[in-house]
């Protein structure tokens, strides 16, 4: 299940329909990223995302795909939140299902890692200086190309 | 025809979300953005190194094919998560 919505989202409610879908996994790994109340810079009084409708849910899609080759998944879950969010609201869910618990730790790392890179979704931080969009930093591009030497580990 | 999209701060230094260019035959994102250039020096950034692109909404090199009636995006290196 994707999602790229602008509504606040109920993480426990996430985990317990991984749970019911589970058929039979033994591990359910869930990450949630909220909003950060500073930056280098200071404090952020919330963020502004943008996106690119239709090409965010795709590249969702894909990098699901991509988990699935790697890994012996079960379900999966994204939810992306966008427009304006509030400082520590949820932004970001990522719930996976599988028979074990490494597979669902790695795949549930790989996604966010993956969709910090490549998901076509771009931050603005509210700054005492206005809005400012949000530099892409050089370790969230590090921890992505940790994967790409990793062959199917299932 | 093709459909050129910007967003983020590419958006905003242009002034523009969209445009429609005639198809002249081009035969890759690079030769796309060659032409936006050549109309100013406020397109210049677009042959910037770090300025991503999506043909079809599907992530590419700069050297990506292209056909008419195709979209093509292009961007800041994203910052979402």
């Amino acid at each position: 299940m994707i999602s790229v919505q602008r509504d606040d989202f109920d993480h426990c409610e996430q985990y317990l329909a991984l749970k019911e879908e589970a058929d039979g996994d033994g591990a359910v790994v869930t990450f949630t990223g909220l909003v950060r109340d500073f930056n280098v810079q200071g404090a952020v009084s919330g963020i502004h995302i943008e996106h690119y409708p239709g090409m965010t849910e795709k590249s969702l899609m894909r990098i699901c795909s991509e988990a699935r080759k790697r890994w012996q998944l079960g379900q999966i879950r994204v939810i992306h939140r966008v427009g304006r969010i509030g400082p520590q609201e949820q932004i970001v869910f990522v719930g996976v299902t599988s028979k074990h618990r490494k597979n669902a730790f790695d795949a549930c790392e790989f996604i966010i890692d993956y969709l910090k890179t490549s998901a076509p979704l771009w931050k603005q931080e509210g700054t005492s200086e206005g809005m400012k969009w949000v530099a892409s930093r050089l370790s969230d591009k590090e921890a992505m190309d940790r994967w790409l030497n990793t062959t199917n580990l299932s | 025809m093709i459909q050129i999209k910007f967003f983020a701060s590419l958006r905003e230094r242009l002034g523009t979300s969209s445009l429609n260019l005639q198809y002249a035959g081009e035969n890759t994102v690079a030769d796309v953005a060659h032409e936006l250039v050549e109309r100013g020096e406020e397109w210049r950034f677009l042959e910037e190194r770090d300025v991503l692109c999506a043909v079809n909404q599907t992530l590419c090199g700069k050297d990506a094919k292209i056909n008419d009636g195709d979209e093509i995006a292009f961007f800041p290196p994203v910052t979402g998560g």
